[in-house]
């Protein structure tokens, strides 16, 4: 089995951004997961995401630990930083970097074996230090690499394509991170790219935690009858709360929908979420509230999608532990080794 | 994203665009663009893998059955194929379709066991084909291996018609022309050469059972100038000059020579005057440039051996001295078009111009002549003084007499010949057997799967990178020296492979299953030319901003998949795809395969009599 790769011939009429790059100059090399992988259509979104952002390659970390989520980086970005670490251990050293070096925009890519098993403490943990990042994890339910056991995010009661019926409680992995304080909380579908890619750039642009669930449906070993996390089901019980739309300016907003329909929603930087409202009163800046709407929906087997929480005014890390602007690793042997007069004035002030 | 993009997909799906039906074949065929624009429709991408596969002879028998000609096309064809060339769609050229050809021809060996041998039992009818050019040829090829007496009336002494009188040795050797001309002649026509046609009623009256009149556009335009008469010792008409020279009956030419006309016999005449002792050549052409008739190719060969083109210069006067021709004046013009965008030449008020030269050659157009159809032969000719002619069945408004080539429909090339050959050929063959010929054979078209395993197909779909390869040529030295040195020297066979791998395989065909498809966007994703979109129906003007990429170019269509789940279509621009089989390769479910699409035009014979 060989795999070619990509052809280097583009359509003509390929947009160039405000960098000068076409969307496939954000792409990676070619994909070695199964034909038709949602995590394919993951890796797609965030290109088009960038692409859309206008980002520099050079200004992107990309972090994963191990699975099929995890090789997706490879896939994307090719021209950005990337770091494939050990199975679970991605927050860690996505902390690690971000702690270092402030200044580059921190992708996480994982899975639901990567982040809701092996790594589950690690992802809560980095996401209540309240790391700068977009964790995006590809939660298809199952263990595909070893074909198809159910992974932790399994619904109780699904099937496997063997046959078997999952007797587990689920981890909802957005309850998680709300619970653990994650400033940015949306739920997506890898087949529904028009919700997927705005909430990516949304993300991508938030100053805190931002945490993205994409239900990326395993074509090889859970998209059958009885699985939860199938294209059909998912098609079949997505509860969107709402759409959105992501401008980074204010220049572009013009208010042409009838009031109660559209929400903007103003971040920090000054970029704007326009939600448009699909559930009624589901306003996604009420944490409580969101806790409540999602238990409910669950339990009626409903997938809820869309931006579903969101602190339009988050603290990060760097903010919480009041680093210094340079970023740590910027700093030389001067600013680190300040001298023996200096540590006596720090040991003074204990005194 | 627009906003209408977000909203959620409805079940049913919206009125719009119809399905596409891939039953018909000329959907498919159309995607083939270079065989579409073929008038034989040669298969061109099955040739050219053929080719790369080191099949020569096989390569050229996929041609010899459609173009009849492929050794003398390799070399001298007007080349539809390569403007449609999809290649050329998606970087600076298309592939050198041409000239592979000829990579199939030069190196094709003994292949005479593979040809029709002479017909064992004759069929008993008769017919008569006026001009020994690629059209008759083309008839008597078709006709011929079914039993017909064929008899071919030509007023030069060897068959071949122009390809043998117009078309210059160096650029098409004698043996090239004889070797396929003979494959014919083996068949074993009655042959009349050497004497010119002079009634139509004659040759009717000999009671064939149909006559097919191929025989070209023999005269040559004159240029009716001041000068013309005094100085006509050293005026010549380009083609009957060509004539001549081909013939051997000319073989030398003045040191400075103006030809006149800016069309691809024009770049013959200028280009052989080099061979034959014109050392001052230039060509003198009317309109700019670009609106020149000749091939860019012929162009590039003639500057290439140092022959000028100089346009805007429309000749007002051959000059002359002591009854000898002293130079061609010239008037100045430049273009200006209209508020409808039509072009006319108009006076520059800039003073003439005079160029002063040995030997002029008129190469100003070419003209039918019929003054030896007799006009109560039964047809019908038009104020233009063209027979009227049928453009499906050939036929004239005598039902036993059929045209094609130049004679049909005024002056166009050879591949046009062969395919009015063919399809008179149908005709005929109907005719006599008192079959409608207005009932046109259907094509015959296969369509099978490539897919060999995961990742695995039975072509080759790697695209290369590679840029146009040019064919080597004879160093201007020794190219000029002998007019019989073939200037052009065709790819060797590695040069051949080579630009075979630019051939995106258009013949491999993008076949859509709705049932079977996820909606897993698995191929929106991976397609490198943007081509596949899944959305909302809508009517084909608005659908085509709609997709993915903009689908401006509205000459190819758009591939419409109905009946997914989510009430959306699939819909696909045939304009760019690579046919890099990606889209199948990442579908889970083998909605997407890649078929490959084989098409041959049906010719003369018992398979189109049975329907």
């Amino acid at each position: 089995m060989t795999y070619l790769a990509k052809p280097k011939f583009r359509h003509p009429s390929l947009e160039k951004n405000e960098r000068g790059f076409t969307r496939r100059d954000y792409e990676g090399s070619i994909s070695t997961l199964c034909a038709g992988c949602g995590h394919d259509s993951i890796s797609a979104a965030i290109i088009q995401a960038c692409f859309e952002l206008n980002i520099e390659p050079h200004r992107i970390a990309k972090m994963s630990g191990i699975g099929c989520s995890s090789k997706t980086p490879d896939y994307f970005l090719g021209q950005s930083h990337g770091f494939n670490s050990v199975h679970g251990r991605m927050p860690s050293v996505l902390t690690g970097a971000n702690l270092a070096n402030k200044n580059l925009i921190y992708l996480g890519v994982s899975g639901d074996g990567d982040s809701a098993s092996i790594g589950l403490g690690q992802f809560v943990h980095c996401v209540r230090r309240g790391v700068n990042m977009t964790y995006i994890t590809e939660n298809n339910g199952v263990y595909g690499l070893t074909k198809g056991q159910f992974s932790a995010t399994a619904d109780r009661g699904s099937k496997s394509k063997a046959g078997g019926t999952n007797t587990d409680s689920p981890i909802d992995l957005v309850s998680m991170a709300l619970l653990a304080g994650a400033t940015f909380v949306g739920r997506s579908f890898s087949g529904d790219k028009p919700q997927l890619v705005p909430l990516i750039k949304a993300a991508l642009s938030h100053n805190g935690p931002a945490f993205i669930d994409v239900i990326s449906p395993c074509v090889a070993f859970n998209n059958h009858a009885g699985s939860t996390k199938s294209f059909d089901f998912v098609r079949d019980h997505n509860d969107a709360v709402n759409r959105l739309d992501f401008f980074e300016g204010r220049a572009e907003i013009v208010t042409d929908y009838e009031p109660g329909t559209v929400q903007d929603v103003e971040q920090h930087d000054g970029s704007i979420i326009r939600l448009h409202k699909i559930a009624d009163s589901y306003d996604p800046t009420n944490k409580v509230a969101t806790m409540n709407y999602l238990a409910t929906h669950h339990e009626k087997g409903e997938v809820v999608t869309g931006l579903l929480y969101l602190d339009p005014n988050p603290k990060d890390m760097h903010q919480l532990l009041r680093t210094v602007d340079v970023p740590l690793n910027r700093l030389g042997v001067k600013e680190l080794c300040p001298g023996a007069k200096a540590l006596d004035t720090i040991n003074d002030e204990y005194r | 994203m627009s906003i209408d993009a977000l909203d959620a997909p409805a079940k049913r799906s919206r009125p719009g665009m119809k399905p596409t039906d891939i039953s018909n074949p000329d959907y498919f065929h159309k995607v083939v663009d270079c065989q579409w624009a073929c008038p034989a429709h040669t298969p061109v991408p099955e040739y050219i893998r053929l080719i790369a596969a080191g099949r020569y002879a096989d390569a050229y028998m996929v041609n010899w059955k459609s173009n009849v000609f492929p050794g003398v096309l390799g070399r001298t064809c007007d080349r539809p194929c390569e403007p449609a060339c999809r290649r050329g769609r998606v970087e600076a050229e298309p592939v050198a379709i041409c000239r592979l050809k000829r990579v199939a021809a030069d190196n094709k060996g003994e292949i005479r066991d593979r040809l029709p041998k002479p017909a064992t039992t004759k069929n008993g009818k008769r017919i008569a084909l006026i001009g020994a050019g690629p059209a008759s040829l083309t008839v008597a090829r078709d006709l011929l291996p079914l039993g017909y007496h064929v008899v071919i009336y030509d007023q030069d002494p060897a068959a071949g018609g122009m390809m043998r009188t117009q078309i210059p040795k160096f650029r098409l050797p004698e043996k090239v022309l004889d070797e396929e001309v003979g494959f014919i002649t083996d068949l074993q026509p009655e042959l009349r050469m050497g004497k010119r046609v002079d009634s139509l009623k004659a040759v009717l009256a000999e009671g064939f059972d149909a006559v097919f009149v191929g025989c070209g556009a023999p005269r040559g335009r004159n240029l009716e100038i001041p000068g013309r008469e005094e100085a006509k010792a050293n005026i010549h008409i380009g083609i009957d000059w060509l004539s001549s020279v081909s013939f051997e009956h000319v073989d030398k030419i003045g040191k400075r020579v103006i030809v006149l006309g800016g069309g691809n016999t024009a770049m013959d005449c200028c280009r052989t005057s080099r061979r034959l002792g014109g050392e001052d050549v230039k060509v003198v052409v009317r309109s700019g440039f670009e609106e020149m008739k000749a091939s860019p190719w012929e162009k590039e060969d003639s500057m290439r051996e140092g022959i000028p083109i100089h346009n805007f210069l429309v000749p007002k006067e051959f000059t002359h001295k002591a009854g000898k021709l002293t130079g061609v004046l010239f008037e100045k013009v430049k273009a200006e078009f209209d508020a409808k965008g039509k072009r006319s030449l108009v006076p520059s008020g800039e003073p003439d111009v005079h160029f002063e030269c040995d030997d002029v050659l008129v190469a100003v157009g070419q003209e039918n002549a019929f003054p030896w159809i007799e006009r109560d032969a039964g047809i019908e000719f038009d104020k233009w003084g063209m027979p009227k002619v049928d453009e499906v069945t050939y036929q004239s408004s005598n039902p036993k007499v059929f045209f094609g080539g130049d004679a049909a429909f005024g002056p166009k090339n050879i591949i046009w010949a062969v395919a009015h050959g063919h399809g008179a050929a149908v005709s005929i063959d109907k005719f006599v057997n008192g079959l409608s010929v207005a009932d046109r054979p259907p094509p015959f078209v296969t369509l099978a799967s490539q897919k060999m395993g995961i990742h695995e197909w039975s072509y080759d779909n790697d695209i290369a990178n590679d840029l146009r390869y040019k064919v080597p040529h004879l160093p201007n030295e020794v190219a000029l020296k002998d007019v019989k040195a073939e200037v052009e020297l065709g790819f060797d066979r590695e040069l051949g492979y080579k630009e075979t791998q630019r051939c995106l395989n258009c013949d491999v065909q993008t076949v859509f299953s709705a049932k079977l498809c996820i909606e897993c966007d698995a191929c929106v994703d991976i397609c490198p030319t943007d081509c596949i979109t899944f959305t909302e129906n809508g009517d084909e003007k608005d659908l085509r901003t709609r997709l993915t990429a903009p689908a401006k170019n509205t000459t190819q269509d758009i591939y419409v998949g109905d009946g997914l789940k989510t009430g959306r279509i699939m819909a696909k621009d045939e304009d760019l795809c690579l046919h890099c089989g990606f889209c199948a390769e990442r579908c889970p479910t083998g909605a997407w395969d890649m078929q490959k699409f084989l098409l041959e035009t049906a010719q003369a014979g018992e398979k189109c009599q049975s329907r």
